[in-house]
């Protein structure tokens, strides 16, 4: 299994001449896959998923040629989600994209790569798995953090990733937020500023998730971070349980990272019918048991149910039932000049 | 042919400094490397600039000026542009001191501290961040001594200025390094022969043989300080109106998939480091021909 690099510069290739010497030059420096005589894949995804699908590939590799005595390569390439996004506008030629947030695989869709119905072709959404944001806090919870609500107290340091770069930083944003709205009652005032004296309890917006977990364990900053729960409890596992404790908030979002064949490029390779393969194993027993042992919500009930992870009292809320559909949240909260821009920069 | 013009140059007079050669060359080829340079900026640099400028163009004028002046916008060109010119002035200062000790004096291990000094070069941005940042915080090796003082460094816009000199300083001493050990001591030896005290004959006869070296190093320093990201952004809080670096504006825009808007920004950015290097060549010249008078 080779790891291809995300080209770093891609930018999208719509207008000029430039672009699109830029997106050739680029292409030439990719490693030629279509060239071997095996079939081989490329699963674009965001940055956290290393793990995961270091696990999974194999696995899948062995059941397909099991079923069809035909060998498979699977390649991977990782970054930020919404960068890994644009790097596929830009021509990367991903057969499928396994993201974190449903707005990056919409916003590919638009570009007319993937048939807008991508969503409607595997089950649960075309989400293999859920997570959610909880909170890590130092041993003994020196500040007594039980819930949201403690995380707004002045003097109470909150560690959390840039919303506007990070999917793992929306996503905390989204749960405080709706956390606040049930609150009150359905308030979207009140919301706006429970958020804004969050924000406001922020010392360090780092540009990513693993950042975020860095500046709260290694520089000491922070009385809580929230962040992923399977990344709190790696966080557990490689740092000892004697130094950080999790503690659950009575409610949270569900995150549901999706994914989804690239119909422009599985049609032109000729790899549809192994593009969607990969992505039907995810859902399989096998498949979601691997993703249970990475500290995910599988769908699977039996691999929930055997997983290490023991999710706490936390109800989860999805974000098109309590806040909005994602395409009209990302537009009100986070565009320049939305919800977020305002409150952070008056916090 | 070519025999004949290697005898003319060999019994040409010695040139001037500053008047343009007349004479037939050794190696001749000025229309193709011309023609090589041509072609290898504009598909090197001039091309993507362009690329640049033409996804701005999408944007209507009153889009592209609100992008460009919005708050943050703003705040972020007065960081970096202000953190990287004086980051460059304080690698200026120390990178001569660092040249002229490595230049005019042995000691033991002075090939192994120059060594290091490229080592900022080799080093990858975000590895630099962390070790920075991890010094620097509260709990680091430097920071536990600076927070009682009520100095905080890591993730502040001080953190960034750290950064900046970090990644900047081997350009002011590999550009004054050669310049120095051309420089023989004789002039200075002749300066204080002529009774000259120390300070004059560092101010008036060293550093006007240095100032135009320690202005292309300067100028790169610089240059390199503006584009930084890599490093920066770990040390930095990027805390919004506080301590967002102009690059990670432009990442904030390519994270909405607003190219447009990042390549606005992206623009900006390049247009005053353009005017601000340009001025420096500007500069540079002018004292390298006051230099000769």
């Amino acid at each position: 299994m080779r790891i291809v690099q995300p080209p770093a510069h891609i930018r999208t290739s719509s207008v000029g001449l430039g672009w699109a010497l830029v997106t050739a030059f680029i292409a030439a420096m990719m490693p030629v896959t279509s060239a071997r005589a095996e079939t081989a894949l490329l699963n674009v995804s965001y940055d956290v998923t290393r793990e995961l699908y270091k696990d999974i590939n194999p696995a899948f590799i062995n059941a397909w040629k099991a079923s069809t005595g035909a060998t498979i390569t699977l390649n991977q390439s990782h970054g930020g989600s919404s960068k890994q996004a644009l790097a596929v506008m830009s021509g990367l030629e991903a057969d499928v994209v396994t993201m974190n947030q449903q707005t990056d695989i919409d916003a590919i869709a638009e570009r007319g790569l993937i048939k807008p119905d991508w969503a409607s072709r595997l089950p649960n959404a075309a989400t293999p798995y859920t997570t959610t944001m909880i909170f890590l806090v130092r041993k003994g919870n020196p500040k007594g953090i039980a819930d949201w609500g403690d995380l707004v107290k002045p003097g109470t340091s909150v560690v959390i990733p840039n919303p506007k770069v990070t999917g793992n930083g929306r996503f905390s944003y989204l749960a405080a937020w709706g956390y606040a709205l049930q609150s009150s009652g359905g308030k979207p005032e009140a919301a706006k500023e429970f958020v804004q004296k969050l924000l406001a309890n922020v010392p360090v917006f780092d540009g990513g998730g693993r950042g975020a977990t860095t500046t709260f364990t290694q520089r000491d900053i922070g009385d809580v971070l929230v962040t992923f729960e399977n990344e709190v409890n790696l966080i557990q596992k490689e740092l000892g349980a004697d130094k950080f404790e999790i503690v659950y908030p009575s409610i949270s979002i569900e995150a549901a990272p999706p994914v989804a064949v690239v119909d422009a490029v599985v049609d032109k390779k000729g790899t549809r019918k192994q593009a969607e393969a990969y992505l039907a194993f995810l859902f399989t027993p096998e498949a979601q048991a691997i993703i249970a042992k990475h500290y995910y919500r599988p769908r699977d009930a039996a691999a929930l149910a055997a997983a290490p992870l023991k999710p706490g009292r936390t109800k989860l809320f999805q974000v098109e039932k309590l806040i909005g559909e994602w395409k009209k949240v990302q537009a009100e909260h986070f565009a320049d000049g939305g919800i977020y821009d305002q409150i952070v920069i008056k916090r | 042919m070519v025999s004949s013009s290697a005898t003319e140059t060999l019994e040409a007079p010695p040139q001037l400094p500053g008047r343009p050669p007349r004479h037939r060359r050794v190696i001749p080829g000025f229309g193709l490397t011309l023609g090589i340079t041509v072609t290898y900026l504009s598909l090197i640099v001039l091309l993507p600039l362009a690329a640049v400028f033409l996804q701005t163009a999408t944007l209507t004028f009153a889009q592209f000026w609100a992008t460009i002046t919005s708050a943050d916008a703003v705040a972020s060109y007065r960081l970096s542009f202000g953190a990287s010119l004086l980051a460059a002035a304080i690698n200026t200062v120390f990178g001569l001191m660092l040249a002229w000790c490595l230049v005019r004096y042995t000691f033991p291990g002075r090939r192994l501290v120059d060594a290091l000094v490229d080592l900022p070069f080799a080093l990858p941005t975000a590895v630099a961040g962390i070790a920075l940042t991890a010094l620097y915080a509260k709990n680091g090796w430097i920071g536990q001594y600076l927070e009682p003082l009520g100095i905080k460094v890591a993730f502040t816009p001080l953190g960034i200025l750290v950064a900046l000199i970090f990644i900047g300083l081997p350009f002011v001493v590999r550009t004054v390094q050669p310049v120095l050990e051309d420089l023989d001591t004789e002039y200075e030896e002749a300066a204080a022969s002529l009774g000259a005290t120390r300070w004059q004959a560092f101010t008036r006869v060293v550093l006007p043989a240095l100032t135009p070296a320690l202005m292309t190093g300067f100028a790169l320093a610089f240059a390199r300080a503006v584009g930084e990201y890599g490093s920066v952004i770990f040390i930095a809080g990027n805390i919004p109106l506080v301590s967002e670096i102009t690059p990670l504006i432009i990442i904030k825009k390519l994270e909405q998939f607003d190219i447009a808007g990042a390549t606005a920004i992206a623009s900006v950015m390049l247009v005053v480091s353009f005017i601000l290097l340009f001025v420096i060549n500007v500069l540079q010249a002018w004292t390298q021909a006051r230099g000769r008078r």
